[in-house]
């Protein structure tokens, strides 16, 4: 039984402790924003928060994040008017959308890390998260106009 | 478990719970007026619209939202005519139906770029039919002629004076009025959206998590499945022990299906542990010790041969024989995967009398041949039980044309009586995928005594994809499969004496459509030989082009803009170099330049200039997003794409061994649209053919390499 809080709100799993927290959340907590891409960590789809940092829930055991505060795409704003959600909008992101929402919570881990990022941080920050519409581009423009820069 | 459980909640309004097909309400910013609701039934004049009393227009899209913004510019068209309030339209995925007919196939579907081509006459019809009973409607109310009223935002007024009224509150009087046959509709010069940038109606949900997508279909009861898939293309099971699998805490059943053995349980994880302990054994396939060694080396023994011919002008055989000068080369293309972003899945609940699938498809067709078709035929029930809801699609490239993650939803629900989601793990999505054909090009060009070309003859091996479909389209015409030599057959460069051949090689190698088919081959092999005979004239590779392209206006005209845009011939930092491309195909236009240098061995793609004519533009932001997504998904093929067989297994499985362009390899894109009143073509394709021949032309303007074979191999990595 791991306990953690998800979004603000404690939670509990039954699941077996192996299960990657990617499926407990979609599956058993019935949050889908967060998406399965890979499996392996390789495409970003899946990242959420852990403690604040971005992480790959498809490669945390539901039983290492014992006590940890977990964060979602749900959970990122109350009505999806986080400043880079907003910018997501306003630069027209998105395409097929699937990738978006790891993108968007790798986007938000660098802000709160690094608040006026330049091209080179979100390269490194975003590189883990994989669009295959190709929206890198609005991405990096984006990440720029939430950060309050020159979109 | 416990939570509070939000998320139900949610999914029901991303609108695919069990029973509802995929419906967006939008309510832009600022716009929350909504007139009071009345109760009475919509005003339904067509399939494609339906207006409700408290006046909100609904939009019915029969094209499948992958990212190609079809939810938004479908729309345009419709509010376009019917000069409804776009601020409170609502879109909705199209059922199943032959009225959604996609009349560049005839069946129901989303594919060949024509989205966009396809509906621009039938919806702009309808959205003015709708106008026009609405306007007959008011008019008899008022007493006064239908030519005395006009509209706008919604709402019928009397032109010149101040009464006015609601399309909510005209429903049931326009319900009443006769259906136009025919209908003026708008002179271009009066749109209002059309032509315009109008923001897409499908982020709000793609934001904040709640867009459905095929792998969140959910009912009560749905468990997951994942199918143990043969390890050697062409296996099948001959048989299974499931004692370990049933032992695995979750696991509920084991089921034996086309595509091999389905692990049923409570969620992913469970069904994939399951799968890992179930023994299957396996027939030995004909293809058990094929390579992709083997494969090329009969594509290259295959190109000796005639073939059937695609194109014939002139005497290319004899021309080359006179010529002055003679360029020949070999080129030769992988396999590639799709590697969508959303790894195949369905969801199927199939009962007695009914069958309902939720499907992230592009083919939603019946007809016996689509996702209703195919339903139907494997759950024994009429089309009319089988009931389809679009989701949305994490991509799709042509990959989603395909029915095989259907047929696995539809059979694992039959044989458990019981609603289902059948996931594909990444690596099941990418060595179980319908792959881009491998192809092997042989070329001949000759020049006369002053550089002009005089002939041109390519021989064109490689599997043929529309020979999968003989059964629904009939046999090839005269034998040949236009989507083989499209690309390279219909260059429009005035060259007197050409000639195309083909070689259909038939492998045994799963084949679908890859996004833009053939061109996305032959075009980098066309558009690099050209660049090689520019070179053989000592010519500029820009002007070359330009010369013989004097009778294409629309291919010149995209060359010209995007050379004059890119700065050709104008100075770059020491050690860049530009390479230049045009390609026609589905209907527009399309030139690139390509800005490259060599970092560390590596190709690196700086500057992409793009120019396009696709004809009338219905939302130039999504035209240019298309571009932009067309050129990265062609280079990612052009650095890294390859899909190899050893002893008839993939080699790639995951993106760790079949990598895609990352954030830090992307050029910046420059989309430049042409003014067009032509007939709009396709966005969806047409970018990507060109990338690949723009960067390696590049390449050699830079280094004196010529590549000609795919993904891009450096010989000398000191440069």
């Amino acid at each position: 039984m791991a306990r953690f809080t998800l979004n603000g709100r404690p939670v509990e799993s039954s699941a077996a402790p192996d299960t990657p927290l990617l499926w407990v959340i979609r599956e058993d907590l019935q949050l889908t924003g967060t998406k399965f891409g890979c499996g392996i960590g390789q495409c970003g789809a899946c990242t959420v928060h852990l403690d604040g940092v971005a992480v790959r829930s498809c490669q945390l055991p539901v039983s290492t994040v014992e006590g940890k505060h977990i964060l979602t795409i749900e959970g990122l704003s109350a009505n999806g008017e986080h400043p880079l959600q907003l910018a997501w909008i306003e630069e027209q992101v998105p395409q097929c959308g699937y990738c978006q929402s790891g993108q968007i919570m790798s986007a938000a881990a660098l802000l709160a890390a690094t608040p006026k990022p330049t091209d080179a941080d979100i390269d490194s920050a975003m590189s883990g998260n994989i669009c295959r519409c190709g929206t890198y581009q609005r991405i990096r423009k984006a990440v720029h106009r939430a950060a309050g820069g020159a979109a | 478990m416990s939570a509070d459980n939000p998320t139900r909640r949610d999914f029901m309004r991303a609108g695919i719970a069990a029973g509802a097909g995929l419906t967006i309400a939008v309510y832009l910013p600022g716009c929350t007026r909504r007139a009071a609701v009345v109760s009475g039934p919509p005003f339904e004049p067509n399939a494609w619209l339906r207006i409700g009393t408290d006046g909100v227009v609904t939009v019915v899209v029969d094209k499948s939202e992958m990212g190609q913004g079809v939810l938004t510019s479908l729309p345009q068209m419709i509010m376009e005519e019917l000069d409804g309030d776009w601020a409170t339209v609502k879109v909705e995925e199209a059922p199943a139906g032959p009225q959604y007919v996609n009349p560049a196939f005839g069946l129901q579907g989303t594919g060949g770029s024509t989205s966009v081509s396809s509906s621009m006459v039938p919806l702009r019809e309808a959205g003015a039919k709708a106008r026009a009973m609405l306007v007959a409607a008011a008019a008899q109310k008022w007493g006064i002629e239908p030519a005395a009223c006009s509209t706008g935002n919604g709402y019928v007024l009397e032109t010149g004076k101040g009464r006015k009224l609601s399309y909510g509150e005209l429903t049931v009087a326009a319900a009443a009025m006769p259906v136009p046959e025919k209908v003026t509709l708008k002179d271009p010069k009066d749109f209002k959206l059309i032509g315009k940038p109008v923001k897409r109606l499908d982020l709000k949900g793609k934001v904040n998590g709640t867009a459905g997508f095929g792998i969140d279909a959910h009912t009560e009861g749905m468990l997951v499945a994942v199918v143990a898939r043969a390890p050697v293309l062409g296996a099948s099971v001959t048989g299974f022990d499931d004692k370990a699998a049933l032992a695995v805490p979750g696991v509920k059943r084991v089921v034996q299906i086309d595509s091999g053995v389905a692990v049923v349980a409570t969620g992913y994880w469970a069904a994939t542990k399951g799968r890992d302990a179930l023994q299957v054994s396996w027939s030995k396939s004909p293809m058990a010790g094929v390579s992709s060694a083997d494969l090329s080396a009969k594509l290259k023994a295959l190109s000796s041969k005639p073939g059937v011919t695609a194109r014939h002008d002139g005497d290319a055989a004899g021309a080359l024989r006179r010529a002055a000068k003679r360029v020949e080369a070999t080129y030769e293309v992988p396999y590639l995967a799709h590697a969508t972003m959303e790894p195949m899945n369905c969801a199927a609940s199939v009962q007695a009398d009914k069958c309902t699938v939720w499907a992230p498809t592009q083919f939603q067709s019946g007809q016996g041949i689509g996702v209703q078709g195919i339903a139907a035929k494997l759950t024994g029930l009429p089309e009319s039980a089988v009931t389809v809801h679009t989701t949305f699609l994490g991509g799709g490239f042509g990959r989603r044309f395909e029915l095989d993650f259907v047929i696995d939803a539809v059979q694992v629900s039959k044989a458990i009586s019981g609603p289902v989601k059948v996931i594909w793990p990444r690596e099941d999505d990418v060595r179980h995928d319908l792959f881009r054909p491998a192809s092997y090009s042989t070329l001949a060009a000759g020049l006369d005594a002053s550089n002009k070309p005089v002939a041109w003859s390519q021989t064109i091996v490689c599997p043929s994809i529309m020979s999968r479909f003989t059964s629904v389209f009939g046999p090839l015409p005269k034998g040949l499969d236009s989507s083989s030599v499209e690309g390279a057959a219909n260059i429009a460069y005035a060259i007197p004496n050409l000639h195309f051949g083909w070689v259909n090689a038939e492998f045994g190698v799963p084949i679908g459509f890859w996004r833009s088919v053939g061109n996305s081959q032959n075009a980098f092999v066309a558009e690099g030989f050209i660049d090689e005979v520019a070179h053989a004239a000592g010519a500029d590779p820009y002007e070359f082009r330009r010369d013989l392209l004097a009778g294409a206006a629309r291919h010149r005209g995209v060359l010209e803009l995007a050379a004059h845009k890119a700065g050709w011939g104008t100075p770059l930092p020491a050690g860049r170099a530009r390479g230049i491309a045009v390609v026609e195909s589905f209907g527009s236009y399309v030139a690139e330049v390509a800005e490259v240098s060599i970092e560390n061995g590596k190709v690196r793609v700086h500057k992409v200039v793009c120019a396009v004519d696709c004809g009338v533009v219905v939302n130039p932001g999504i035209v240019a997003a298309q571009m932009e997504s067309a050129i990265v998904y062609g280079l990612t093929a052009a650095l890294y794409g390859k899909i190899t067989l050893e002893n008839g297994a993939v080699v790639q499985g995951n993106f760790d061994t079949y990598p895609v362009l990352r954030i830090s390899e992307m050029p910046v894109v420059e989309v430049h649209i042409v003014p067009s009143t032509e007939a709009p073509g396709g966005v969806g394709e047409p970018g990507t053919p060109p990338i690949a021949p723009a960067v390696v032309n590049a390449i050699f303007a830079l280094t004196g390499q010529r590549i000609r074979s795919l993904p891009i191999v450096l010989q000398d990595q000191k440069v």
